[in-house]
């Protein structure tokens, strides 16, 4: 393997990589049912399940929580397996050497999120459970960025010049915008793991008001009233100005994509895929408040409350993407790999030779 | 003969205090519409615990509250009274039956062993959540353990007082129970008919709390003789 020729596109490993990044969306929507479900500590022991090897642990014992979150536990190893076989493909198959380093960073990340995961059940900590979640969602974006990189389109992207330059301007809104929808599913992890249901029931009000009171006499009258079937805790003024935030939050994240999606569309011209990719972003939110809506509705449904954890997780992504995309649009190719390559002059396979055009 | 005579002195002293003790009798009542109560749905979807409800889901049942306003579950006590006699006391007992806690509220003096029982057959895991750091430390060991069908006892005892510490189990997230932990043993729990007794008073002035872990706390001071003495509390939506 020569590694100064360009990287050549090799469809198992690309296959291999969406794999991995699927079954990571679906360890998230795994997650985000434990945690619906309050079954994060379910399971009192890690690395074992109730004292058996977790991969022994009788299907018969798989009851109630317990079953969120030992498959959790499952998929989670499967992910990780999946993570260190990509890893040690792309370091020894991709000529890129920094997709190898990524590969590694990849392992550490799977690595420091079952510990993380492990943790928080043996010391009993939901704080960790905050990292947890939002250590998930970074190596989301880290293994669709693998996939993405791997692709036949990304290869043929770095291969050809022909393409629209992004106007750092707009790379900025989207960078912007992408951090805040990241903080914002960081507040959101810190909703779930706080483990008092829903805050604020009401909507768009919040008891009533725009603002609620959160003096000690109007947290002991809500609390009077509160009667919950799951996750019976009072709940805190922390608690209610942090899904006030997390309301504010959605508005701004709402607005800023709806101003990414028109300046891209107006800046690069509709039919161009990062137009396009900005427009799905959008539907994206929509659905996301919807489901952030019918959240407080629906009492906090584990399925609708887990799907909006979801769809939290896939605008992350797709908004971390862009930015990939957009930054690659905006660096030159090197010449030398590229026109050495094609003069024949390093004996490198076609850029493309499986599958390329 | 030393050996005699302190006994009769031990014994006279004794008979005293019990002469000069006495009891704080009451009520607690509620007065207006409590929180309608929630049906427990998801109890039904796991097919043992469903078992035990014929498809007919049980209640929480936050406030005990009876047809006269009675008001059940609410700690009586009296404040800053120490000398727990928790170490001698029989322990306290609280199971797990048909996927409920019972009971749900239970009081315990510092010392006093709480045993947990599990009665079905289905596995509970036990998770208690101290805001106490002593309580927690004290309990490390099981401070969330697994309790498999018709499993061995758990057993807890607890160092410091602490207001309604959570106990919950997270196979079945409905599951919850709450243990006050007092320091001495003037203390009383109202059953369904709303009424407390706590006995031996020696005389003094105290102030009495009643705590209802959602109603809250309303407090009195009174002073004990050497007779019974009456007090009631009335709690009222808030």
């Amino acid at each position: 393997m020569n590694k100064n020729c360009p990287a050549k596109y090799n469809p198992w490993m690309h296959y291999f990589a969406i794999a991995t990044a699927i079954t990571t969306f679906l360890l998230l929507g795994l997650g985000g049912l434990v945690t619906s479900h309050e079954a994060g500590m379910s399971v009192p022991d890690w690395p074992n399940t109730y004292g058996y090897n977790m991969f022994l642990f009788p299907i018969g014992k798989w009851v109630g929580g317990v079953f969120y979150e030992h498959t959790h536990r499952l998929l989670a190893s499967a992910v990780g397996l999946l993570t260190v076989v990509l890893a040690v493909w792309l370091w020894l198959r991709d000529v890129r050497r920094w997709m190898g380093q990524l590969g590694v960073v990849a392992v550490l990340l799977v690595i420091a999120q079952g510990v993380l995961g492990g943790l928080r059940v043996r010391w009993h900590m939901d704080n960790l459970g905050v990292f947890h979640g939002t250590v998930a969602q970074v190596f989301f974006i880290l293994v669709c960025a693998l996939a993405l990189l791997t692709s036949r389109w990304w290869l043929q992207l770095s291969a050809e010049r022909n393409w629209v330059s992004v106007p750092a301007g707009l790379r900025s809104l989207f960078v912007a915008t992408t951090v805040l929808i990241f903080l914002q599913l960081m507040l959101g992890a810190t909703m779930r793991h706080q483990h008092a249901g829903l805050a604020i029931r009401d909507f768009p009000l919040a008891y009533g008001q725009w603002w609620p009171d959160t003096s000690p006499e109007a947290m002991a009258r809500y609390n009077s009233q509160r009667v919950e079937v799951v996750a019976e805790t009072p709940v805190t003024a922390f608690q209610i100005v942090l899904q006030m935030f997390h309301r504010l939050g959605a508005l701004a994240i709402f607005l800023a994509v709806t101003l990414c999606a028109w300046q891209a569309r107006r800046q690069l011209g509709r039919r161009d895929g990062l137009a396009r990719m900005a427009a799905a972003w959008h539907g994206l939110l929509i659905l996301q408040i919807g489901l952030g809506i019918e959240t407080l509705h629906s009492n906090k449904a584990a399925d609708i409350a887990t799907l909006h954890v979801m769809i939290g997780a896939l605008s992350l992504v797709t908004g971390a993407l862009w930015c990939v995309i957009a930054f690659r649009r905006s660096v030159a190719t090197p010449k030398l790999a590229g026109n050495r390559a094609n003069s024949g002059e390093l004996n490198c396979p076609a850029v493309l030779a499986l599958g390329g055009k | 003969m030393n050996k005699i005579l302190s006994i009769l002195a031990v014994g006279m002293v004794g008979a005293c205090s019990a002469v000069s003790a006495a009891d704080i009798i009451g009520t607690v009542t509620y007065k207006g519409a409590a929180p309608a109560e929630k049906t427990i749905t998801p109890i039904l979807d796991d097919p043992t615990c469903g078992a035990s409800y014929n498809g007919k889901a049980p209640t929480t049942h936050f406030y005990a509250v009876g047809a006269n306003g009675e008001f059940g579950d609410v700690i009586v006590s009296l404040k800053d009274t120490t000398g727990s006699t928790g170490a001698s006391a029989a322990p306290a007992v609280m199971d797990q039956k048909a996927c409920l806690y019972t009971p749900t509220i239970l009081t315990v003096q510092t010392g006093q062993k709480l045993i947990v029982k599990n009665s079905d057959p289905v596995l509970h895991n036990v998770h208690l959540n101290p805001t106490v750091a002593e309580n927690e430390k004290a309990n490390e060991a099981s401070i969330n353990a697994a309790q498999m069908p018709n499993g061995a006892d758990l057993n807890y005892s607890f160092v410091k007082p602490e207001k309604f510490l959570k106990f919950q189990c997270d196979v079945h997230p409905w599951m919850f129970a709450w243990v006050t932990i007092v320091d001495s043993p003037y203390y009383s729990q109202t059953g369904a008919d709303g009424k407390f007794v706590i006995k031996n008073v020696p005389p003094g002035k105290y102030t009495i709390v009643a705590n209802h872990r959602k109603a809250g706390e309303k407090t009195q001071d009174i002073e004990v003789k050497d007779a019974s003495v009456t007090i009631n509390f009335t709690f009222e939506p808030k």
